[in-house]
């Protein structure tokens, strides 16, 4: 389970499950998160579920890092239990006015367009994390042969939407947004609803996610559901 | 009944509503938001009879002017600020930590913070605002709470809702202090720095980059070498965390930060010290001094009873 629990700064628990990223890792870390946030510790203000490790925050003023570190250490976390977790499909467009690092993938990964959109349209993913922007997935894992760079100098801006890759994984743009991930298409779907405060995020750590080719007409017809 | 409002006839650079921000929602990639000097923004709501939280109105450099129209409020301004209340037949020079009354027709016209950033503007009763996740704070990068997240604009009216009676004056002396030492708690990836890494981030002075705002300051200066990895699988980050990228510039996260990056974090700055640090304003030096947790925790307590001594007062 978590390997070493450390203090990031006077106010945070560290709580490290080791150097590896796997979906396995990655499901204790959410199974701890989601124990922790059920608890509902007093003074704990804040979790950060990532691909190994979970970040604990909490109020100084009402508590403090021996005290959360006691709590935490003594949480039982129930193996049996089951990931929260749905499966989706999210529409994407790949036209060339939207796929604007293709081309630069190509030349990285030497393989053409059809054969990158292959991979990734037939790829089942797992959302490891969210954030960076509100409702951003982080999604994995990409075979070998299709892990890019970040660019060498990231986007100021990337278009709402975009669907980006970086090393073994893929993200959603859900705003425009300053970046560095390969953009190689977008989604007229909207994964983040300001509007909805009890469950704002469509894509969830856990979650399973295909991703469906549509062509430009259909982008263009989408009724935003 | 008549409508109170205020007429915003200049904006100002960066005014934006803002509370004691968000909890809970790191996971889903909101930060805190809320006001970035947190004891200052507590006085201003005490100073005019409110509760400690309410919304207030926060400026940064060169604050706004407003118009009020409506009864009579009371209003005042916190922080280092240069203001100017012009009534029918007179100017009057503002001073911070003190309550005005405004009648219709009378400007409040907040010229620039002094040596400093941030500024707060409060008033006796409540604003017309939208709440979304519990607060009112704007985060102009998710386009999340009151304004629909955005800025404040030349010319848009700001609704009062409410006007409460204040019938005495309050004040307070205060003086804000300015720190050049940031105290900071040793990083989980302080090992990734090589030893004169170590000691340039501890021994020199940085410079405040002009590309500073709500979601992070920019650091220049002398470069701190990374000897193991300058990319970090991507996880959360704070307020006060001070990364360091690629081209050994750091950058410390403030309180509209992206809730997760990868690069690593060489420390993170201690929570005493986080109101004095947002206000050192671009071009200023800094220098960082490491402590322990239990000396951040200890000086954190004594800073907390100092403002609740403070707001006592009033």
């Amino acid at each position: 389970m978590i390997k070493n629990i450390s203090n990031l700064g006077d106010a945070a628990l560290y709580c490290d499950f080791g150097k590896e990223v796997n979906k396995d890792i990655n499901s204790k870390v959410i199974k701890l998160f989601e124990t922790i946030r059920e608890k509902n510790i007093e003074g704990i203000n804040n979790l950060t579920p990532s691909y190994n490790k979970l970040i604990i925050s909490f109020d100084l003023k009402i508590t403090n890092f021996k005290k959360i570190k006691e709590i935490v250490e003594n949480t039982e976390i129930k193996e049996t239990q089951k990931l929260n977790s749905k499966k989706l499909e999210i529409p994407v467009c790949c036209d060339s006015s939207f796929s604007l690092d293709i081309e630069r993938l190509e030349k990285k990964l030497n393989l053409d367009r059809e054969q990158i959109l292959e991979v990734f349209f037939n790829k089942e993913f797992f959302c490891y994390m969210t954030g960076f922007i509100a409702g951003m997935p982080f999604l994995g894992d990409l075979e070998e042969k299709m892990r890019a760079q970040r660019l060498e100098t990231p986007r100021v801006k990337v278009p709402k939407g975009s669907i980006g890759l970086t090393e073994q994984f893929a993200n959603i743009y859900t705003f425009e947004s300053p970046g560095g991930w390969n953009i190689i298409g977008n989604t007229p779907f909207s994964v983040f609803d300001v509007t909805n405060e009890i469950e704002p995020n469509l894509i969830n750590p856990g979650d399973e996610v295909k991703f469906k080719r549509i062509s430009m007409e259909e982008y263009k017809d989408f009724d935003g559901k | 009944m008549e409508n109170n409002y205020f007429e915003i006839k200049r904006a100002g650079i960066n005014t934006t509503f803002q509370d004691k921000g968000r909890n809970n929602l790191y996971h889903i990639g909101i930060p805190f938001s809320g006001a970035m000097d947190n004891r200052n923004f507590l006085l201003a709501n005490k100073l005019v009879g409110n509760k400690v939280d309410s919304p207030v109105i926060e400026f940064a450099y060169q604050g706004p002017l407003l118009k009020f129209n409506g009864g009579k409020i009371t209003i005042t301004v916190t922080g280092d600020v240069i203001f100017r209340l012009n009534k029918k037949n007179k100017e009057i020079e503002g001073r911070c930590y003190e309550t005005y009354q405004l009648e219709k027709g009378d400007e409040i016209d907040i010229l620039s913070t002094n040596k400093s950033v941030y500024g707060y503007l409060a008033i006796s009763g409540e604003f017309d605002l939208k709440f979304q996740w519990g607060s009112c704070s704007i985060n102009t990068k998710a386009n999340i709470g009151s304004n629909d997240g955005k800025k404040l604009t030349d010319g848009q009216k700001i609704n009062i809702n409410q006007i409460s009676s204040i019938k005495t004056n309050k004040k307070i002396n205060y003086l804000n202090s300015k720190i050049e030492n940031i105290r900071v708690i040793k990083g989980t990836n302080f090992d990734y720095f090589s030893e004169e890494g170590k000691k340039v981030f501890f021994e020199k002075q940085f410079i405040v980059s002009k590309l500073s705002d709500r979601m992070g300051m920019r650091l220049e200066g002398p470069k701190i070498e990374n000897i193991v990895n300058t990319n970090i699988k991507s996880e959360g980050l704070l307020r006060g965390v001070i990364q360091v990228p690629p081209d050994g510039n750091p950058i410390i996260m403030l309180s509209d930060h992206g809730t997760i990056g990868g690069y690593p974090k060489i420390g993170v700055v201690a929570s005493v010290d986080y109101d004095r640090l947002v206000q050192i304003s671009p071009g200023s030096k800094i220098k960082f001094k490491e402590i322990d947790l239990s000396d951040a925790e200890t000086l954190f307590k004594l800073y907390e009873m100092e403002t609740q001594n403070l707001i006592s007062q009033i």
